[in-house]
C-alpha cells in the first residue's frame, strides 16, 4: 500500500454566492477503493466529484491526488483536469453527437498524437471490453441507453487514467438494465483495480458496489464506512433514516429500571441494555430495521394494517394504538389484514440515538 | 512535504490568481467583448448626449445665438437646442405635432396589426378552414419583405396629380382623383405599416396557440365549460403574454419606423419624429435633431421597459407544455367559405399586389402610363441609349438596373455590407454566447449581457444618428469614419448586436457545458475544444443566424440613410433617393431586387433552420 491517500480531501469548501455546496469537508481514500459519494439531491455529492476532476473550482480547502497537491486555495494552486490523470463519466455520458462512437473514444489518443494503427487497436480493445465490438460507425444517437453509457465508460478507460469518477451513472437507465450494469461496473472496479469514485442517490447502488459508503447531506460528511457499517451502526438519525428500505422504525422512549436492569419500554417492547451502550441519558430515540423483528408467544400484540407482498420478502405494516411499524419477513408470508401478530426485537439489533444531538448512542 | 509550503506573499498569490483567470477562455472573451461593445455601443451613446447638449460649428446661425449674442463655441455645453425643441415657437412643428403624429400612426399601426394578425393567427391554428397552412405560409411573406416597398406600391396606385407628377393606377383606372387623406398622410402611413407588422403579431400569436397543451382546454370542456368559456377563461390567458409581446414589438416598431412615413408622409409636410429627424440633420440642425433622438429612445426604452414588467412577470406562469394532443378544430361551418374568401382577397391585396405593381410599375416605360404598349424592359436591362418609338432616349439616358454601373456599385455595396456584416455578426454572436453562457453568473456576463441588449432600444434612424455624432471626427485611435464604407458595417453590426446576442446565446446553451468538459478531460485545448465539439454542434444556428443578418443588412434603410455618401450608396438609399426624385421605375426595379434577394436567402436560412423564422422574433 502507498505511504499516502489516493485521494485527500482537506477543509474543502464550495459556496455559490451564499449558497454553501460544501461545508470544510475531509476525506480520504485508499489505492483501489471503491467509494460511493451518496445523498439526497443537492447535498454537494456532484459537485465534490466535479472538483476532484478539478472542472469545479472551491472556494476553500485542498485536494491530493496521488499524494500531490493539485488544488490549494491559499496557494493559489490548480491543476487542470486534463493533468491530473483521471477519467469521468457524467450522468448525461456527454457523447459528442457530431462524431460517431470511433471518434468519441479515439479523441483523447489524437490530441496525445497516438500513431493511427495504434489508435485503431486501441479502440477496437476497449470496444471489445465494453461489448460493443462492430459500433464504430454508428453514432451516439443511435445507441440504446446502456450502449451509450458504455461508450462513456469506453472513452474513459481507453485513456487509462487510475482514478474514475462516476457521476450518476446509471440514473438514466431502466431498472433491469441498471441491476445488469452494476455487476458490470463491479467488475470492471475489479479488474482494473483503478480508485473509483461514485456518485448516487440510490442507496441500494451504493450497498451493492461500494467498499465504502460516504453519506453526505447539505454539505456535509455525516459518515464514512462500508456498506456493512453504515447499515449496521449508522452514525447519526439521518444516515439511518437514509439507509433503509423499506424504512426504518424510530420510536421515542424513555430508560426505565427494572429489577435492577435499566430497560427501554419502546412501543410496547421491551429491551434490554447493557451498561456498555447508553450512559446516564434517560430520553433516547430507538431505531429497529424492519427484519429485526420476530414473531414471538410473548411478543407485543400488534395489529395487522397491510401487507404489500415482493416475491421474495413481504412487507407487513401493522399497527397498535397510535404507534404504526413496518416489518419485512422473507419467503412466502401470508397474513391476513385485521389478524393480530405477537411480536419481538430481535436480541441486540437495535440502535440507540441521543434524542437532542441525533447521534448514535449504541 | 507540500503542507509545508512557504507562506506566499498576498501580491503573488493574487497574480497567480489573475493568471489563471485570463486563461480562461470566457474571459479573455469577456473582456474583449466588453472592450468593444463599450467602443461601440456605450461610448456613441454618450457622446449622443453630450452632442446634444453642446455647440456645433453651424449653431452660430441660429437665431437664438446670434440675438442673445452667444459665442457658440464648438464642443461648449449649452441647453439652446433643448429650448428650441421643447421651449420655443418652433416647438409645435419641430416637436408636438410630429411627436403627436408619430403616436397617432404608432397607436393605429398596434391596433390593426396587433388584431388583424392574432385573429388571423386562431383562424389558421384552431379552426377547420380549408387551405390553412397554405394560408399560414403566404400570410408571413410580408415578415420576409421589407416595410418600406408597400409604401412605394400604394404611391403607385393611388397617387394623385394634386401633389404633382404622374397619375397612380387609381386614378388611371377610375378616372377619378383619389382624395388627398388616402393618398399621403396617416392613413395609408397605417395601412402600410399594418400590412407589413401585422405578420410579428401573426407569428408570435400563432406560435403561442399552437404549442399549448390541448389537455388543459380538454379539462376545461370536461368539466362543464363550453368552447367559449374555455375561449375566455383558458386559451386567451394562456397566449396573453404573447399578444402582449406582439403588443410590445409593434408599438416600438412603430415608434421608430422611417421609410413608410418618408415616402407617404414628407411630400404632404406629414411628419413622424422619425421623419423630423432625418429633415433636420440635412438642414445642419443637428443638436435638434439629438434631443429628438433622445425622445425617440425614452419612447422606445419605456415601452421595452413595460415590455419587461407586464410579460416578464406574467412570462412565468405560462404552462406551454410542448405537445399535448392536438386540439379539435373550432368547426366554422359554412362561415368558413366567406372567410377563406375574404382571406384570399386579404392575400391578393394586401400581399401579392405591391409585388405586382412594383413589378409593373418597373416595365413601364412612362410612368403612369398603363398600357401594353407602354412596356419596356429598359428600367432592367436597357442600354444607356436605348431611345423609344419617338427617338427619344429612354430612362432620360440611364441604363437599367442590371447594367447601370452606378446601380451596379449600389448593388455590389450592399452585398458587401450585408455580407461583411452579417460575418462580423455571427462572429460576434459566438463571443457573446460563450462569453455570456459558459461564464454565466459573474459581474463581467451581466454587463456584457445588458449592454449587447442596449442597440435594440435605439429606434434605427437615432442610431444611425448617434453614429454619425461619434465618428464624424477622429475617435481615440480610430480615424474619422463619415464617408466611408467601414462605418455602415460597424454601425450594422453595432446595430444587430441584440440579435446575435440572442442567437449566439441560444445556440451556446444548446451544447451543455458537460459536452466541452468531456473534451476537457481528454486534454483538448480551447482552440480544439471550438473548433471540434463546439463550432459543429453550433453550426446550423449561426449559419441561420448569419443568413438572417444578412437579409435585414441588405434591406436596412433608415438605419445607414444618414451614413452614405454617393460612393458608398446602397441600394436602399438609392431607392429612397429615386422615390425622392420621382424617377419611379429605377426604385421599383431596385426594390424588387432586394424583394429577391431578401425571399431567396429567406429559403435558404428555412433549409437550416426551421424554426429561425419563429425564433428570431419570439422573445
Amino acid at each position: 500500500m502507498a505511504e499516502y491517500a489516493k485521494i485527500r480531501i482537506e477543509n474543502l469548501c464550495k459556496k455559490w454566492g451564499k449558497v454553501v455546496a460544501i461545508k470544510d469537508m475531509n476525506l480520504s481514500i485508499e489505492e483501489g477503493d471503491f467509494v460511493t459519494l451518496l445523498g439526497p439531491s443537492g447535498c454537494g455529492k456532484t459537485t465534490t466529484l466535479r472538483a476532484i476532476a478539478g472542472l469545479e473550482e472551491p472556494t476553500g480547502g485542498k485536494i491530493y491526488l496521488n499524494g500531490k497537491l493539485v488544488f490549494s486555495k491559499e496557494e493559489e494552486i490548480v491543476v487542470p483536469p486534463a493533468k491530473r490523470n483521471l477519467g469521468l463519466v457524467f450522468q448525461s455520458y456527454a457523447l459528442w453527437p457530431h462524431m460517431t462512437v470511433f471518434e468519441n473514444i479515439a479523441f483523447g489518443l489524437k490530441i496525445k498524437k497516438l500513431p493511427k494503427d495504434e489508435i485503431r487497436k486501441m479502440v477496437f480493445a476497449v470496444l471489445g471490453d465494453v461489448k460493443l465490438e462492430g459500433y464504430e460507425k454508428r453514432y451516439p444517437q443511435e445507441l440504446s441507453g446502456g450502449q451509450q453509457q458504455r461508450i462513456a465508460i469506453a472513452r474513459m478507460i481507453i485513456n487509462r487514467p487510475d482514478i474514475y469518477l462516476l457521476d450518476e451513472p446509471l440514473s438514466n437507465l431502466d431498472a433491469k438494465l441498471r441491476v445488469d450494469m452494476r455487476a458490470e461496473l463491479k467488475e470492471l472496479h475489479q479488474k482494473s483495480g483503478a480508485t473509483t469514485v461514485y456518485v448516487t442517490h440510490d442507496q441500494v447502488e451504493a450497498m451493492t458496489m461500494s467498499s465504502k459508503i460516504c453519506i453526505m447531506k447539505d454539505g456535509i460528511i455525516h459518515q464514512v464506512g462500508s456498506p456493512e457499517e453504515v447499515y449496521r451502526k449508522p452514525a447519526d438519525l439521518f444516515v439511518a433514516d437514509f439507509i433503509s428500505n423499506p424504512k426504518m422504525n424510530f420510536f421515542e422512549a424513555a430508560v426505565t429500571t427494572e429489577n435492577n436492569k435499566r430497560v427501554i419500554n419502546a412501543a410496547g417492547f421491551k429491551l434490554k441494555i447493557g451498561p456498555e451502550m447508553l450512559g446516564p441519558e434517560e430520553k433516547v430515540k430507538v431505531a429497529v430495521r424492519p427484519e429485526d423483528f420476530v414473531i414471538t408467544d410473548n411478543g407485543t400484540e400488534y395489529t395487522v394494517v397491510n401487507q404489500l407482498p415482493a416475491g421474495s420478502s413481504s412487507i407487513v405494516i401493522a399497527g397498535r394504538g397510535g404507534e404504526k411499524i413496518s416489518l419485512l419477513f422473507e419467503g412466502n408470508f401470508k397474513v391476513a389484514v385485521g389478524s393480530k401478530l405477537r411480536l419481538s426485537v430481535k436480541e441486540g439489533l437495535f440502535n440507540l440515538f441521543n434524542l437532542k444531538t441525533g447521534k448514535r448512542i449504541y | 512535504m507540500s503542507e509545508a509550503a512557504v507562506k506566499k506573499r498576498p501580491g503573488i498569490l493574487f497574480l497567480r490568481r489573475l493568471l489563471r483567470n485570463l486563461k480562461l477562455p470566457q474571459k479573455i472573451m469577456g473582456i474583449i467583448l466588453f472592450v468593444l461593445l463599450v467602443l461601440f455601443v456605450l461610448l456613441p451613446a454618450i457622446n449622443l448626449f453630450y452632442t446634444a447638449f453642446s455647440f456645433s460649428y453651424s449653431d452660430r446661425v441660429l437665431p437664438q445665438v446670434i440675438e442673445r449674442g452667444i459665442k457658440a463655441v464648438p464642443g461648449r455645453f449649452t441647453l439652446v437646442h433643448l429650448e428650441r425643441v421643447f421651449f420655443s415657437p418652433l416647438t409645435k412643428n419641430m416637436f408636438l405635432i410630429p411627436l403627436l403624429n408619430t403616436l397617432l400612426i404608432t397607436a393605429g399601426l398596434t391596433i390593426v396589426a396587433l388584431s388583424f394578425g392574432s385573429v388571423l393567427a386562431w383562424i389558421v391554428v384552431r379552426t377547420d378552414l380549408p387551405g390553412r397552412k397554405l394560408i399560414a405560409n403566404l400570410a408571413t411573406i410580408p415578415y420576409i419583405i421589407p416595410a418600406w416597398p408597400i409604401a412605394l406600391a400604394w404611391l403607385n396606385i393611388f397617387k394623385n396629380t394634386k401633389v404633382g407628377g404622374t397619375p397612380g393606377l387609381f386614378e388611371y383606372i377610375f378616372h377619378m382623383t383619389p382624395p388627398d387623406w388616402m393618398s399621403y398622410g396617416p392613413v395609408p402611413i397605417i395601412i402600410c405599416l399594418s400590412l407589413h407588422y401585422y405578420s410579428y403579431s401573426f407569428i408570435t400569436v400563432s406560435g403561442a396557440l399552437a404549442t399549448i397543451d390541448s389537455r388543459l382546454e380538454e379539462t376545461g370542456e370536461l368539466l362543464g365549460a363550453n368552447k367559449w368559456q374555455v375561449m375566455r377563461k383558458i386559451t386567451l390567458p394562456l397566449v396573453l403574454p404573447s399578444i402582449l409581446s406582439a403588443f410590445i414589438l409593434t408599438f416600438s416598431r412603430g415608434i421608430g419606423s422611417f421609410g413608410t412615413p418618408a415616402f407617404l408622409g414628407m411630400p404632404v409636410h406629414f411628419f413622424t419624429l422619425s421623419t423630423q429627424l432625418y429633415s433636420n440633420i440635412k438642414n445642419n440642425l443637428g443638436g435638434d435633431a439629438y434631443i429628438i433622438a433622445l425622445v425617440m429612445i425614452l419612447m422606445s426604452g419605456l415601452s421595452i421597459y413595460m415590455n419587461v414588467k407586464v410579460i416578464g412577470a406574467r412570462k412565468s406562469f405560462v404552462t406551454i407544455s410542448g405537445k399535448g394532443f392536438k386540439a379539435k378544430p373550432v368547426l366554422l361551418g359554412k362561415l368558413k367559405y366567406v372567410v377563406l374568401v375574404l382571406l384570399i382577397i386579404f392575400i391578393i391585396l394586401g400581399v401579392f399586389t405591391p409585388l405586382y405593381v412594383l413589378t409593373w410599375q418597373s416595365l413601364m416605360e412612362q410612368d403612369g402610363n398603363y398600357s401594353l404598349s407602354n412596356f419596356t424592359l429598359h428600367f432592367w436591362t436597357g442600354k444607356s441609349d436605348e431611345v423609344n418609338k419617338h427617338g427619344i432616349l429612354i430612362g432620360e439616358g440611364q441604363a437599367g438596373i442590371l447594367r447601370n454601373p452606378m446601380i451596379l456599385r449600389g448593388a455590389w455595396n450592399s452585398v458587401r455590407l450585408a455580407l461583411y456584416a452579417a460575418f462580423f455578426t455571427s462572429f460576434l454572436g459566438i463571443i457573446i454566447g460563450y462569453a455570456i453562457v459558459r461564464d454565466r453568473g459573474s459581474r463581467l456576463s451581466k454587463l456584457n449581457d445588458a449592454l449587447s441588449f442596449a442597440p435594440y432600444i435605439f429606434p434605427g434612424i437615432a442610431f444611425g444618428a448617434v453614429y454619425l455624432t461619434m465618428f464624424a471626427r477622429p475617435f481615440g485611435p480610430i480615424p474619422a469614419l463619415y464617408g466611408t464604407f467601414a462605418i455602415l458595417v460597424l454601425v450594422s453590426v453595432a446595430k444587430h448586436v441584440p440579435y446575435s446576442s440572442r442567437t449566439g446565446t441560444a445556440a451556446m446553451m444548446q451544447v451543455s457545458k458537460e459536452l466541452e468538459e468531456a473534451g476537457e478531460l481528454q486534454g483538448a485545448g480551447f482552440l480544439r475544444r471550438f473548433f471540434k465539439i463546439i463550432f459543429p454542434l453550433t453550426r446550423n444556428g449561426l449559419v441561420a443566424g448569419f443568413m438572417l443578418s444578412f437579409i435585414t443588412v441588405m434591406r436596412e434603410l433608415s438605419l445607414v440613410v444618414l451614413l452614405v455618401t454617393p460612393s458608398t450608396k446602397v441600394l436602399t438609399t438609392m431607392i429612397y433617393y429615386y422615390a425622392e426624385i420621382g424617377f419611379h421605375q429605377f426604385g421599383d426595379a431596385i426594390t424588387m431586387l432586394v424583394v429577391i434577394i431578401s425571399l431567396s436567402g429567406t429559403i435558404i436560412i428555412r433549409r437550416f433552420q426551421k424554426t429561425a423564422l419563429g425564433k428570431e422574433i419570439g422573445g
